[in-house]
């Protein structure tokens, strides 16, 4: 298929359709309404279900309604509207659900902004909904990673029973780039779990996250930790880019890091030794690919649309032995290739 | 560029480059001496409008109308301006952003400028998903007529692949441009792509510009 030019929310909205998500739940707002709209477009014609709730919270319920039966569904919003549906998205982990999630990230706390942020990573990665469990999170930083991401998280999802989560951010949502849809479908696996009517040649199926026994919920519990250590040994990825020969390493991840490979650039042009590793896994994380990856580097940059979410995890993973600066804007400003680059210099020590 | 009218309504598919397209019109016919106007009349769009582009705007002596929040944390596109209310030795550039949607706002103003001496460029992009048949960007451009209350008066072919645009990707793009040129019975005003690209001998009505509108790490 030729190149074709697409904003980010509709290439993730095509993307979805392609790798076979046959119900999508959603309720507007800003800036991820135009994934709900391209949906509103192209879902039924393709043979799916397109449903406009009454709120963030009816849509993830109805997404949980829907994966029960075995159908590939999926939700969006942006941060204020995922913070409603933490509770869904707990209970779609307890019932062992396969789903995907969208968030496209905006500036908060509260109503906060429509501007791009990176402030829900805490959110994402450690704290959507109550109780022990853990999402799929992915960060992708192209808008063909969107499209490429799309279909690796719904195969995910199903394979390991869990929600996956993309984590994109308002100016991914809203910017253009060329994207290619891969020719290979991605096809959703057999669900033998699935409540999709027994005709009477199965014992019936039930989708349930309440356990009457302490012991019967800590023993699923446990199963489904045994599951994540699986995930943890084999899903984390990451990019690394002119990280061989690194004296200070950035971490970022989504559009930030596209700032940051610009300011890599920028630094190395003036013959300053610095790399970029970019998490394209945000849980689990690829703490193993960044301490070994920094492992002769001088000094480490966290660079985040936030306060410093990331750079706890980014510590942990080398294990505090090495410096860990951080450096963000917030509230929904961009930081730019050259305040990046002065923190590069500030780190070194550079003039 | 003899003949410029006092109007020129910028419309088309969101994502065609109707913005970029618009702030290079605007310099160039502030480089004529022209005294320019531009409304940024976005409804749609939260980010990537006109109203980023003030400062360049100040620096080449062109005047830029805004929503009030354009660019702000305020969800509310209201036009709160009136986008005649220019005077007479000045240009107006509007640029009408996010497709048939987007144009409904300017229907409040169609009777006016009907009467006036304007014109309405169809921005096109043949890269753009789901308008690669010629009849698709039709009906688009029949769409955007239709909530306007206003008629076009030209194509322009502004066919790019962002940071991938080459001179075959922009000569491909010319009998996309042509198709609907006939079908919609419209002439082709430009063929807008980079500067120094290489296509001043194919292209019919090179109109060269450069890129303007693009995320913080192209800057």
């Amino acid at each position: 298929m030729e190149k074709k030019l697409m904003k980010g929310n509709e290439a993730l909205a095509e993307a979805a359709i392609r790798c076979g998500c046959k119900c999508f739940f959603g309720y507007p707002i800003t800036p991820q309404t135009e994934l709900s709209e391209y949906m509103a477009k192209r879902m039924n014609a393709s043979g799916g279900v397109f449903l406009q709730a009454e709120s963030e919270i009816a849509a993830i319920n109805m997404v949980l309604g829907a994966a029960s039966t075995g159908v590939r569904a999926m939700t969006s919003s942006s941060s204020p509207g995922i913070s409603l549906k933490s509770e869904g998205i707990s209970y779609i982990a307890g019932s062992d659900l396969p789903c995907v999630i969208i968030n496209v990230q905006r500036g908060g706390p509260g109503l906060g902004g429509i501007q791009p942020s990176q402030a829900d990573y805490w959110q994402a990665t450690k704290g959507l909904g109550h109780g022990d469990f853990h999402v799929l999170v992915f960060a992708p930083s192209s808008v063909q990673e969107v499209v490429d991401m799309v279909s690796y998280a719904f195969d995910m999802a199903d394979k390991y029973r869990m929600p996956a989560m993309l984590l994109s951010d308002g100016l991914l949502g809203q910017m253009m780039e060329p994207v290619v849809f891969p020719e290979q479908k991605s096809e959703a696996i057999e669900k033998p779990w699935a409540a999709n009517g027994h005709k009477n040649e199965r014992k019936h199926n039930i989708i349930n996250s309440l356990y009457i026994e302490a012991t019967d919920l800590e023993n699923t519990v446990v199963e489904r930790y045994k599951k994540y250590d699986e995930i943890k040994a084999t899903l984390p990825d990451a990019e690394t880019y002119m990280t061989d020969d690194a004296e200070y390493i950035i971490t970022a991840y989504g559009a930030t890091a596209r700032v940051c490979k610009s300011a890599v650039n920028l630094a190395r042009a003036e013959g300053i030794k610095a790399g970029l590793i970019r998490p394209k896994t945000l849980w689990p994380f690829p703490s193993e690919i960044i301490k070994n990856a920094t492992e002769n580097a001088k000094a480490i940059l966290c660079v985040e649309m936030s306060t410093g979410q990331m750079v706890d995890d980014v510590k942990l993973a080398v294990e505090c032995k090495k410096n860990v600066e951080f450096f963000g804007r917030t509230g929904g400003v961009i930081p730019t290739p050259a305040e990046v680059l002065a923190q590069i210099k500030k780190l070194g020590g550079i003039e | 560029m003899e003949n410029v009218k006092k109007i020129t309504i910028i419309t088309g598919h969101y994502g065609c480059g109707k913005t970029n397209f618009s702030v290079n019109y605007a310099l160039f016919l502030a480089k004529t001496g022209k005294k320019v106007v531009v409304a940024d009349f976005d409804i749609v769009n939260p980010y990537f409008r006109t109203a980023d582009f003030k400062e360049l705007f100040e620096a080449n002596g062109i005047k830029l109308i805004a929503p009030q929040f354009a660019n702000t944390n305020v969800d509310i596109p209201t036009i709160n301006f009136d986008l005649l209310d220019i005077e007479d030795d000045e240009y107006l550039i509007v640029d009408v952003g996010g497709d048939d949607s987007g144009a409904v706002a300017l229907g409040r103003f169609s009777s006016s400028i009907e009467n006036d001496d304007y014109d309405m460029l169809y921005v096109i992009n043949k890269y753009r998903y789901l308008m690669q048949d010629p009849k698709d960007s039709l009906s688009m451009l029949s769409a955007i007529e239709n909530a306007s209350r206003l008629r076009h008066t030209g194509i322009v072919n502004n066919s790019n692949l962002g940071t991938e645009t080459t001179a075959q990707t922009v000569c491909e793009s010319f009998d996309y441009a042509k198709s609907l040129c006939e079908l919609s019975n419209l002439p082709l005003r430009y063929t807008a792509a980079i500067e120094n690209i290489g296509i001043d001998k194919q292209a019919e009505n090179y109109f060269p510009i450069k890129v303007f509108v693009k995320p913080v790490w192209e800057k």
